[in-house]
């Protein structure tokens, strides 16, 4: 294969990657900007997400719902349902762990819930770790065949093609919400001034409750999606996305979820096209570079306001 | 007699590595207790002193190996030095660009470059044999004693069990005393470096950083010189434990081996305080080998076992931070050469 189609064929890979890790950067931004604090557990919220789907699959596959394949894609309906559920559920967990151990620290300042939050990405992943053991575990075994894309010459999956568009649905989705509700119209409020939100008669407590479950339903989402495009998840793998993740919402500018989005495809992209040059092992390293980069010459980042 | 003989042993094997942990925490003290640099990327910094000090002081390659690099057999204490003095210079490599970042972005700064050297501990075989680990390091003084240990045994045969594995395990309490001793060392300088001027600056830094400038420090210069000290007494903390246990490979510096565990640790003991990073090193070392005895007890093993052991180190760090954020010491509010714990200031 010629280079040129070869690094066209990456930058299908790099639009995947970057729709999963934007709906990871979104929620992390989201909570750093409305919360002042960066949050490590994000990562393994993403893997809760998708072990909670795996969870509602195994159910209803006792539950004999029908599993024929939905016509491309290589899954049917219980999947589609286990991830509604799954973003429910992360996102119900996320406020409970709020209520349960960030909310008590919210007064210490940032430091100390960037500590806690070390201390709950731990626990997170070692829970899922107790409880599914360390072994990979299938969304899919079927193996699909790739489909050729008239006139651009690159090969793209059905179920990748369903990633990317669920990726994009969910992104309008809260592009909207953000824009048009009153909740998202006060989030936007509390992420830019928190006081001033407070005394303009915004119900704070109200806003980081749905901080916590938007950010983290769309997490698990992402998750999920990782899992549709790799067909298995490990209990590690969150973890392994929050440098990706991390970079994504530097390069975009903590606090804006448009700026995630953009920092997602740029980092998802890089990361991949870096691979016709460089060992696939460093492409974290790639991520991290353009991560320093970004803090070094401009740490608000692409879209960020100061 | 056999029984507390197997206690005994088992007390030094325990107090090797909480003695480990305890300069870790030491190094971290240093680094986030006093001058307020967030760094969860301990693990590096250990992995490339251990590292050093096996190439540095460890076999050549055998036939067997992927590495074509390292194995100068020089004396340990070339090692250890060497080991020091690589990590610092690292760190101060690593230092220019990101310590002017704000403490957060520091903290993912620093996971960032330990997962790159992760990174580099795995894929660069020519320098670390990948997966296979560095093996056959030798341990100081292990020959003589060991010989010494061999001859006794064989003309006292007739020595009861408990004598025979006393002696057995004369290795350990050797090289538990080493541990004692470097740690020991570290903790005496540090402590005269923080009840010095200098000491003083670096926690003016981590209170107010503006503060500090405008009274004419250099700000930049001061933290430079706390993240390199730190790094350096963990790149001590990776040669002990190199030449300890004899293999290393990249499995050995995991995030919560080499990171988290040290952090629950310098925060149960109390931030800011050396006393305490070295009660709490022993303390959560104890809770980590306490888990195991209950987890066998109830025969779990393996992966989910260390899962659920994990689990309870998390949710311990989470009880100190909401219930006694200072830890168990707590910082000492006068740190000075000259005025004593009661003096007003």
């Amino acid at each position: 294969m010629d280079i040129a189609s070869r690094i066209s064929q990456l930058v299908i890979y790099g639009i995947i990657s970057g729709s999963i890790i934007t709906l990871g950067a979104i929620g992390l931004s989201l909570t750093y900007g409305i919360l002042k604090f960066a949050n490590f557990a994000h990562g393994d919220v993403m893997s809760l997400g998708a072990f909670v789907a795996l969870f509602f699959l195994a159910i209803f596959r006792l539950a004999n719902l029908p599993t024929q394949p939905l016509y491309p894609l290589s899954f049917g309906l219980p999947l589609i349902l286990a991830f509604i559920l799954g973003m429910i559920t992360t996102g119900v967990v996320a406020i409970v762990i709020d209520k349960i151990l960030y909310r008590r620290l919210r007064t210490t300042g940032s430091v100390t819930l960037l500590i806690a939050s070390v201390g709950v990405s731990f626990v997170l992943r070692n829970f899922i770790q107790f409880v599914w053991g360390p072994q990979p575990r299938y969304y899919i075994k079927k193996i699909q065949i790739t489909e050729r894309i008239p006139f651009l010459g690159v090969r793209i999956k059905p179920d990748e093609v369903f990633i990317i568009c669920v990726a994009i649905f969910l992104v309008i989705f809260l592009h909207l919400f953000l824009k048009n509700t009153k909740m998202g119209k006060a989030m936007r409020a509390t992420s830019d001034n928190m006081d001033l939100a407070r005394v303009s008669g915004i119900d704070t407590e109200s806003v980081i409750n749905w901080t916590w479950a938007i950010g983290s339903a769309l997490a698990a989402a992402g998750g999920i999606l990782a899992g549709i495009e790799n067909k298995f998840i490990t209990p590690n793998f969150g973890w392994d996305m929050l440098l990706f993740i991390f970079a994504a919402v530097v390069l975009g500018g903590v606090g804006s979820p448009y700026g995630a989005i953009l920092g997602g495809m740029i980092i998802g992209l890089s990361g991949e096209v870096s691979t016709a040059f460089i060992s696939t092992s460093y492409k974290p390293a790639v991520a991290f570079i353009i991560m320093i980069v970004m803090l070094l010459n401009r740490p608000r980042g692409i879209l960020g306001e100061k | 007699m056999d029984t507390l003989i197997g206690i005994l042993n088992y007390a030094v094997f325990f107090a090797i590595t909480a003695g480990i942990f305890a300069i870790l925490s030491l190094g971290l003290n240093i680094q986030w207790g006093y001058t307020g640099l967030f760094n969860i990327g301990i693990a590096g910094f250990y992995a490339i002193g251990a590292y050093t000090s096996a190439l540095i002081s460890g076999p050549p390659p055998g036939p067997m190996d992927w590495r074509t690099f390292g194995g100068f057999q020089l004396p340990w204490i070339v090692g250890f030095i060497s080991a020091a003095l690589v990590s610092g210079f690292i760190a101060f490599l690593i230092a220019i660009p990101t310590l002017r970042l704000k403490e957060d972005y520091l903290a993912i700064a620093t996971i960032g470059i330990a997962e790159v050297i992760r990174l580099v501990l795995k894929n660069e075989n020519w320098l670390t044999n990948s997966v296979w680990g560095i093996k056959h390091i030798p341990s100081p003084l292990s020959t003589p004693i060991e010989n010494w240990v061999q001859h006794f045994l064989d003309t006292n045969p007739q020595a009861p069990f408990w004598l025979q594995s006393l002696v057995s395990n004369i290795y350990n309490w050797f090289y538990l005393g080493l541990v004692i001793l470097i740690m020991g060392l570290i903790y005496w300088t540090i402590e005269r470096m923080i009840r010095s001027p200098w000491g003083r600056v670096l926690r003016a830094i981590r209170e107010d950083e503006v503060a500090t400038g405008t009274a004419g420090k250099n700000v930049f210069w001061f933290k430079m010189q706390s993240f390199v000290l730190g790094a350096m007494v963990m790149g001590m903390a990776g040669s002990l434990y190199a030449h300890y246990a004899r293999f290393i490979d990249a499995s050995s510096f995991e995030p919560f081996f080499g990171t988290f565990l040290i952090w629950v640790m310098l925060i149960t003991g109390g931030s800011g305080n050396n006393l305490g990073a070295i009660i709490g090193a022993f303390l959560i070392w104890g809770v980590w080998a306490g888990t195991e005895f209950l987890t066998s007890q109830w025969g779990l093993s393996g992966v989910r076992a260390a899962s659920l052991r994990i689990m309870c180190v998390g949710v311990i760090l989470e009880f100190i931070l909401v219930l006694r954020p200072r830890g168990i010491l707590g910082e000492e509010k006068v740190v000075s050469a000259i005025l004593r714990k009661g003096d007003k200031v």
